[in-house]
């Protein structure tokens, strides 16, 4: 068995053993953790495909923002989870229904998954078209979403944009009397405005 | 014969990038007792005091007895606390902070790791800083480190944002993520003067990042007592100050690199061109003053100033810098080929 394999069997292993545990530990905050682990590992494994790029993203916007904020949230929720888990024998049945259901579509849409004769070429084109020159991944990747798929790249930011409108909209709620500063009337302050210089008599004060 | 081949395939690099490892590491942990050192030295200057000056000559020796200081106090673990994560915390903040070393590039071709991705690796590397801070707060159990802990996670992720748009506009003018390319580009003028709003908004983020002060928040004594540290105690304490003291220097190492040429001569001829290492380590020194300077003279932000600051000027202008950029580049044709 070379290094590589070696590797590849380590990393995927602790991948699938954090999935375990992130459904499976008694403390939330114990899951996010073991999600970020599990994170880790397949950007790991992406590193391990020659899929540099792909693998930094993934800890950058995955562990770096994304799992932050989930961290930032279960930290903050008051829950019993022993209470919660009271009534886990009771449901066991139905959640294994639906986990059976799912695991059956999946494998019926993995199963008849036939990837069409010109994707194969379209995902290697622009690395072939570059010529004989080696280019690293962040240039073909590049290529590939600025060049060859820039339209559908730009319709999938667009969408991004409007959910992430949609959600300031829908959370937006507008209160009356807030105090907010202004930085702008603060700078404008002069000591015309701002002081006021007053004889004071003795023993009698404003 | 078997055994001999496996020990020239897998064992000999292995020894070499030890020791490579042992190269950069020793010589940063010692800086990091020095910067403290130094750090102290300026800000004692700053306030007409002289600073630590018993133990050693001019008081070289202090961060020695402080280390010392540290290992033999006992480490105190609260009752409440999540015993797993606590003692995880400060291993993750150091540990962070030293792998990130591994892509520096020294000197042209002194680097560890020489990989295509390195200013991304960096930038995750960093941005998971965040996440001793937010483990020490959460697993002291207890409301000072809490608040503290929150807290820093709502600034760092809100200055990477800015950061990650400086580095694009660098990334701009370089048309490559690999470090040392990022400083053979900048061998006709370095990017500080060009990008010089980027520069700006570059180190003021790299304040934020690492927590010192104006945006040392976190630990905030004045109303957090020390934050996320106050339930720590000798060295778990004293792997959160050295993490935070060698992601300085990294953060000015970065910054370096970025803006300032890295390892480039700024006087360009033969005798001088020569001391790659030297000049890196002095613009290092350099932007370390800053560092030190900066705590001395500015007041802590307030809160809602800091978050002010990060969404509502450096967002927008850095954005607009990125677009400026581009335009720019594509304008006058100095778009960098790719190769």
């Amino acid at each position: 068995m070379d290094l590589i394999a070696f590797i590849f069997y380590i990393f995927a292993a602790i991948t699938v053993a954090s999935g375990v545990m992130v459904i499976a530990a008694r403390n939330p905050v114990h899951s996010v953790f073991f999600l970020i682990l599990a994170f880790f590992n397949s950007a790991g494994l992406f590193v391990l495909l020659g899929a540099e790029f792909v693998a930094m993203i993934l800890v950058i916007v995955y562990v770096g923002a994304v799992a932050v904020l989930f961290l930032f949230v279960v930290m903050m929720l008051d829950i019993n989870f022993t209470e919660l888990r009271q009534g886990f024998l009771q449901y066991l049945p139905v959640g294994a229904l639906i986990g059976l259901v799912l695991f059956t579509e999946l494998v019926l849409v993995v199963g008849s998954w036939t990837i069409l004769p010109g994707a194969s070429t379209a995902i290697t084109a622009p690395a072939s078209a570059a010529g004989t020159v080696a280019i690293s991944n962040t240039h073909a990747l590049g290529q590939l979403i600025y060049t060859h798929y820039a339209y559908p790249f730009q319709v999938a930011g667009l969408i991004l944009l409007v959910a992430m409108i949609g959600a300031i909209v829908l959370t937006l709620r507008q209160r009356t009397g807030v105090r907010r500063q202004s930085i702008a009337a603060q700078i404008a302050r002069t000591r015309a405005t701002a002081i006021e210089v007053r004889q004071v008599k003795p023993g009698q004060g404003i | 014969m078997a055994e001999t081949g496996v020990w020239t395939a897998y064992g000999l690099p292995l020894a070499i990038i030890v020791l490579q490892i042992f190269a950069i590491l020793v010589p940063i942990l010692l800086s990091v007792a020095f910067l403290t050192y130094f750090d102290r030295k300026i800000w004692a200057m700053m306030a007409l005091r002289r600073g630590p000056n018993v133990v050693g000559p001019f008081g070289l020796l202090q961060p020695f007895a402080d280390a010392l200081k540290m290992l033999t106090k006992e480490t105190i673990i609260p009752a409440g606390a999540n015993k797993v994560v606590f003692l995880l915390a400060p291993m993750v903040t150091m540990t962070l902070s030293m792998v990130a070393w591994a892509v520096i590039p020294f000197a042209d071709g002194w680097v560890l790791a020489n990989i295509n991705v390195g200013v991304l690796y960096l930038f995750a590397i960093s941005s998971l800083g965040v996440y001793g801070i937010i483990m020490a707060g959460w697993s002291s159990n207890s409301k000072y480190p809490f608040l503290g802990g929150l807290r820093s996670a709502a600034q760092m992720v809100s200055y990477e944002v800015s950061i990650g748009f400086v580095i694009i506009t660098v990334l701009l003018c370089v048309g490559s993520l690999n470090l040392s390319d990022i400083v053979r580009a900048q061998e006709k003028v370095w990017f500080a003067i060009p990008l010089f709003p980027m520069f700006v908004v570059f180190f003021i983020s790299a304040l934020a990042e690492t927590n010192r002060p104006p945006f040392d928040l976190p630990e905030a004594e004045a109303e957090l007592v020390a934050g996320y540290q106050v339930e720590y105690s000798s060295m778990s304490w004293g792997l959160f100050m050295l993490g935070e003291y060698a992601n300085m220097i990294l953060m000015s190492a970065l910054t370096t690199i970025l803006f300032l040429g890295g390892w480039l001569s700024p006087i360009p001829f033969a005798p001088f061109t020569m001391l790659g290492p030297f000049w890196f380590i002095l613009k290092i020194v350099v932007l370390l003053f800053v560092f030190g300077w900066v705590k001395a003279t500015v007041p802590r932000y307030r809160y809602d100033q800091l978050m002010r600051l990060g969404w509502k000027v450096f967002l927008p202008l850095s954005l607009v810098w990125v677009v400026l950029t581009a335009g720019v580049l594509v304008t006058f044709g100095w778009l960098p080929t790719t190769h």
